[in-house]
């Protein structure tokens, strides 16, 4: 994050001003991707006049990122008119599309747009391995054809290559890909849960051994491995985690559904109101479950606060760990990747060894108990995995 | 010295955030932020006022300013923003495109 940037946002969070939102059109799409956590069926999605409607409201509001995503956002009839309201009214769009549906009367559309960006879905530079992932025949093919349309045309476009057991193989495949037709290129090695909490595509997430090497690959990075992957650094003084916010969620962000739904993040799906019936601004004011969530700060956080990566190698997702049943408790993947990166065990993952041990001495343990940070960093320091800093650890 | 006008392009985003207003060119996604005084600028940059007059209806007349200062230091903001694609600069009054 720019250090602009930064500012923009530190300052928006202390006006409560929401700089950023996520608005999903529709749900419907012509993918059917392996690893999707949506359900396509559409019920009952916002009318070009609601969406323009919220747009205003949101204008108003001070949203300044505005990101259109789906499903697939060109499945929509109106999409470009919804699009061209946004810019009318001066958003700094961002769109996520798997691009089958952009041709050149399309890309010309989209071009005109001055768009910030557009990101597109891209799961291996192979055909049979892409379209075995979006189990939609030839998709790679349209793809790269619309991604090259777009980059013809001075339009940023950014390859999301998001890493399942099926695809890690090809990511270099992918960045060589990206190079050579001019886009840029991000990884997202986390599978999520699906949004009504089925937790069946997990099973898809790439094992620690290739997210070891993610986590040391300088070409993903842009930085030093050593250092992104040194030992964490300790919890956080009392005095300092009372003050660290687990993220934007709510606090400069929020993500608005095709239905009208508001929750914290996209991968938040906490329900604090709808715009069908509350206004955007009421809602981002007013709403009890956002200023719940906007008031937590590491410190309310029982087992995290007091683990080793919370002064810095975490990036707990609190959207993770509210659909693993606690808003408060550790995210169990995060708490993975940052192990996978650090070798050092997180306080979740003791609790979670703990409850499982106890579990048959159909024991009562109170949840929010901390466990000691000096235990955190050695007593239950492992190595499962290469790493000379672990090592020096043990 | 013909008067010089300016104009805002379609090719930005913006927004205020407080007092200043955010902007993010779309042909180098250069972020921008401007001050009160640069903002007043920017909102009044409707391609038929001169600069001149601009600077002083909006900058001038709400800001304890010198005015040949302010038309030099208006000038360079302009001179930066017209570089990223976020002002358009001529000679003559400049027409809105559809």
């Amino acid at each position: 994050m720019s250090a602009l940037i930064q500012e923009m946002s530190d300052k928006a969070q202390r006006l409560d001003i929401p700089l950023g939102v996520q608005l999903d059109l529709t749900y419907r799409c012509d993918e059917r991707c392996v690893h999707c956590y949506l359900d396509h069926d559409d019920r009952g999605e916002m009318t070009t006049a609601e969406i323009k409607d919220l747009l205003e409201q949101m204008a108003d509001a001070g949203v300044f990122f505005l990101t259109l995503s789906g499903g697939e956002i060109m499945m929509r009839s109106d999409f470009f008119e919804i699009v061209e309201h946004a810019r009318r009214l001066s958003f700094c769009v961002r769109l996520k599309t798997n691009a089958v549906m952009i041709r050149q009367p399309e890309a010309d559309r989209i071009q005109a747009l001055a768009l910030d960006s557009v990101q597109i879905s891209v799961y291996s530079h192979r055909a049979e391995v892409h379209d075995a992932i979006t189990r939609l025949p030839g998709s790679l093919k349209r793809t790269i054809e619309a991604v090259r349309l777009l980059v013809e045309r001075g339009v940023k476009v950014i390859f999301a290559n998001v890493l399942m057991r099926d695809n890690f193989a090809d990511y270099p495949g992918v960045q060589a890909l990206a190079a050579e037709v001019g886009a840029e290129y991000t990884i997202d090695p986390t599978i999520t849960p699906k949004i009504d909490g089925d937790r069946s595509i997990l099973g898809l997430n790439i094992d620690r051994v290739e997210l070891q090497q993610i986590f040391r690959d300088p070409s993903l990075l842009g930085a030093d491995p050593e250092e992104f992957c040194a030992l964490p650094g300790g919890p956080p003084a009392p005095q300092d985690a009372q003050k660290m916010l687990p993220c934007s969620a709510s606090h400069t962000f929020c993500y608005v559904s095709p239905y009208g739904d508001v929750c914290p993040c996209v991968q938040f799906p906490l329900l604090v109101g709808n715009v069908r019936t509350t206004r955007f601004l009421d809602i981002w004011k007013h709403s009890p479950q956002m200023k719940e969530v906007r008031s937590i700060t590491l410190s309310d956080l029982p087992v995290c606060s007091s683990c080793a990566h919370g002064g810095g190698s975490c990036s707990r997702c609190p959207g993770l760990a509210y659909m693993e049943g606690n808003m408060h408790g550790p995210s169990s993947q995060d708490c993975e990747k940052s192990y996978v990166r650090t070798g050092v065990i997180t306080a979740g993952m003791i609790i979670h060894r703990e409850e499982r041990s106890i579990a048959g001495m159909v024991q009562i343990r109170n949840s929010t108990e901390r466990p000691q940070s000096s235990q955190v960093l050695v007593l239950y320091l492992e190595r499962p995995i290469t790493h000379q800093w672990a090592a020096a650890w043990s | 010295m013909s008067p010089v006008y300016i104009a805002r392009t379609k090719e930005v985003a913006a927004r205020s955030i407080g007092n200043e207003m955010m902007i993010m060119s779309a042909r180098d996604s250069t972020l921008f932020s401007l001050n009160e005084t640069a903002t007043a600028i920017w909102q009044a940059a409707d391609g038929v006022t001169p600069l001149a007059e601009i600077v002083e209806r909006s900058v001038c007349a709400n800001f304890e300013v010198d005015p040949a200062t302010a038309l030099r230091d208006a000038e360079e903001l302009v001179e930066g923003l017209s570089r990223h694609g976020i002002l358009k600069v001529s000679n003559l009054p400049i027409e809105e495109t559809p």
